[in-house]
């Protein structure tokens, strides 16, 4: 049915109009051209942006605190106060929904130059973790190891730095491992430069220029006493980490006889309500994506199907002689909406084409300006493609029904007699 | 071959209704040459399509074949046309974007004949036509009688019972449409059956029948043996013209 011959009509009868083919293949050709193009961004942003936060833990949570804001058993409000080691250890005695929990120190970068090796100074962000710290917010080695366990229960003097710490404190053809930095007047054995898998940043400053030390020690070298200026947690697998966040600042505001009404005495802050906002925010962009895309083609195929129909109003006569000679009604209405099918999927497939290989360029440029970009693989996927392949077939031959229906509904005989 | 039996045609414009055949009785025997006159407007081109069912007609029988022609789908006459009839046009009905082998060829296409065996088949006619130099041609790159003959040709290829030509000179010069009468009286030498609608007597009396219509009836029919007469009659309503 759908035999060389059929084509051979169809182009030809396209020929004829090559003005007009054209003109109406390219409001099909823009419809799925900007619908790639649109998603491809879209899933390019949306890449982009969770490749900045894959490696952190989306169950976390954040705590830190804050002057109190109402009084509370004898206490003004404006109180400032702080966790201390006995809120961990309690936490970690009495909270089961609890993964990892890792209490941190600042120590504040505002001081000035708080590093020196030599000549050399710097001002870096000093932080005293665990290594479940490193659990919750990736970091991998690139030269040495991370810190561990045992650096913090032997309390020793090391510390895994940043990458631009180790440009900053050391020689290009240097090994920064097993050398010492002077860190706020206390020497520090380097074991590791690290890398920072996310973009989220806890704690301000540049992540490249972190520096970390085991948290016991800096407590004690410190003088910190018992004192903690924050802490991470995870939930469990299957528990809500905003229910955890919950329960955490009921304990912690009883612990430190904080009113329970007091909203802002405890600073927190979970990633999971961000993660939701953020897969809320794309999935708002896809369906915009799409709804704009399907309405840009929809025009066009409304396009085809008007152009058709003056198509066969202009070739009346032409449909009657062919009845005339022979042909059937379902002849007709094949060749119609085969031709209008054909012009419709030939347009979509170049504005296909066109889009994915406008993203594959965009996806070039953006891999050569590096990971430094909220923008990465604008991919569009064969699924998207076929299925949108699938709507321009349905949307063709729907655009060619009308007026093929129309088109032998005239008589033969009225057909032959139209002096269009 | 053809039986017409008591034929109404009407059209229905809005309100008003134009009674055009008001009971037509007709018989064509397989192989006639028959003419249809008559003033404008009396129903031959109507009387024509619904003889090659690209029309129907609302009272009567109409029998061809001896197969009873009322109530088929658009599919069914659209087969029966393409085997039993071949038209003649007075615009010659061309298709314009096709060259004249694909015109000629164009019936075959629609029996499902392949491409290369229907432009052979169509190059045959044309060479007997005296068209194959032509066969590459666009139609509007012929001349009147040369689109005809293509024309004719198309007719012919799907081996026809009947033609039927509305005023198929209608648009000639005499001397082609003498040449193509004579085409026409050739195929109807090889049995087919032509009928032809014309206004010009010289070319209704080259036909072995001619048929008159007056009103929306026929008037009279002249014989072959009488076509004396009809020539006589002819030159009488000359001089009153
Ligand atoms: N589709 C139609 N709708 C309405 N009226 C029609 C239609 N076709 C023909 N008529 C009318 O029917 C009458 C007969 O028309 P027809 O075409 O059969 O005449 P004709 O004998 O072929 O005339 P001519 O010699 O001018 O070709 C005319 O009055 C014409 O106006
Ligand atoms: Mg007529």
């Amino acid at each position: 049915m759908l035999d060389l011959d059929l084509w051979k009509e169809i182009l030809s009868a396209l020929r004829q109009n090559r003005l007009r083919s054209f003109m109406t293949a390219f409001g099909v050709f823009w419809g799925i051209f900007m619908l790639i193009i649109m998603s491809g961004a879209g899933r390019a942003l949306e890449n982009g942006v969770m490749e900045g936060v894959k490696a952190f833990a989306t169950n976390s949570a954040f705590f830190w605190t804050e002057r109190t804001s109402v009084p509370y058993e004898g206490f003004q409000r404006g109180r400032r106060w702080i966790y201390n080691n006995q809120d961990i250890e309690y936490i970690r005695q009495n909270v089961s929904e609890i993964e990892y929990l890792s209490p941190r120190l600042f120590g504040w970068q505002q001081n000035g130059d708080n590093t020196v090796r030599g000549e050399r100074t710097g001002a870096f962000n000093i932080f005293g973790d665990y290594p479940d710290y490193f659990k919750i917010d990736g970091w991998t080695p690139v030269k040495g190891r991370l810190m561990n366990e045992i650096d913090v229960r032997q309390k020793r003097k090391v510390c895994v730095i940043g990458e631009r710490v180790e440009e900053v404190m050391f020689d290009k053809e240097e090994d920064p491992i097993g050398q010492y930095l002077k860190i706020s007047g206390v020497y520090f054995q380097v074991v590791g430069v690290i890398h920072p898998e996310t973009r989220i940043n806890i704690g301000g400053g540049k992540k490249e220029e972190t520096i970390i030390i085991p948290f016991s020690t800096m407590q004690t070298a410190y003088n910190y006493g018992d004192e903690i200026h924050f802490f991470s947690v995870t939930a469990n697998r299957g528990t809500s980490v905003s229910a955890l966040e919950e329960k955490l600042k009921r304990i912690l505001k009883e612990r430190h006889k904080i009113a329970p009404d007091d909203m802002q005495a405890i600073g927190s802050f979970n990633i999971e309500a961000e993660f939701k906002k953020f897969s809320m925010l794309f999935f708002g962009i896809q369906a915009l994506t799409w709804i704009v895309g399907i309405g840009t083609l929809m025009a066009g195929v409304i396009g085809v199907s008007n152009i058709m129909l003056v198509i066969i109003k202009e070739r009346t006569q032409e449909i009657g002689i062919q009845r005339a000679i022979g042909a059937t009604p379902a002849k007709i209405m094949l060749h119609i909406i085969a031709e209008s099918v054909f012009l419709t999927v030939m347009a979509g497939y170049v504005g296909l084409s066109l889009g994915v290989g406008l993203l594959e360029v965009l996806n070039q440029i953006l891999l050569a300006a590096g990971d430094e970009v909220f923008f990465r693989n604008p991919e569009v996927n064969l699924s998207m493609a076929l299925s949108a392949l699938a709507v321009l077939v349905f949307a063709g031959a729907f655009a060619g029904f009308i007026p093929a229906r129309r088109a032998i509904r005239i008589k033969p005989i009225d057909a032959l007699r139209d002096e269009g | 071959m053809i039986t017409l039996n008591n034929i109404h045609k009407s059209y229905v414009m809005g309100s008003s209704k134009l009674h055009v055949l008001k009971g037509i009785d007709l018989d064509i025997e397989q192989g006639e040459f028959v003419s249809i006159m008559g003033s404008s407007g009396s129903g031959k081109s109507t009387l024509l399509n619904i003889l090659g069912m690209l029309d129907n007609y609302d009272e009567g029988t109409y029998h061809l074949d001896n197969k009873l022609i009322a109530n088929m789908s658009e599919k069914k006459s659209a087969q029966l046309r393409n085997e039993m009839v071949g038209f003649v046009f007075q615009s010659f009905n061309l298709i314009s974007f096709k060259n004249a082998m694909e015109n000629v060829a164009l019936p075959l296409y629609y029996k499902g004949v392949n491409r290369k065996k229907r432009n052979a088949i169509a190059m045959e006619y044309l060479d007997k036509l005296g068209l194959a130099p032509w066969a590459e041609h666009m139609p509007n790159e012929m001349s009147g009688g040369q689109k005809q003959r293509v024309a004719i040709a198309r007719a012919l290829i799907s081996h026809p019972k009947i033609i039927l030509a509305d005023e198929p000179t209608g648009a000639l010069d005499t001397s082609t449409s003498y040449e193509v009468m004579e085409i026409l009286k050739e195929i109807n030498n090889e049995g087919i059956t032509v009928i032809i609608v014309t206004h010009e007597h010289d070319i209704a009396a080259m036909t072995q029948k001619v048929v008159r219509l007056k009103d929306g009836r026929i008037d009279e029919i002249i014989r072959n043996g009488d076509l004396r007469a009809f020539r006589h009659t002819y030159n009488k309503e000359l001089e009153t013209a």
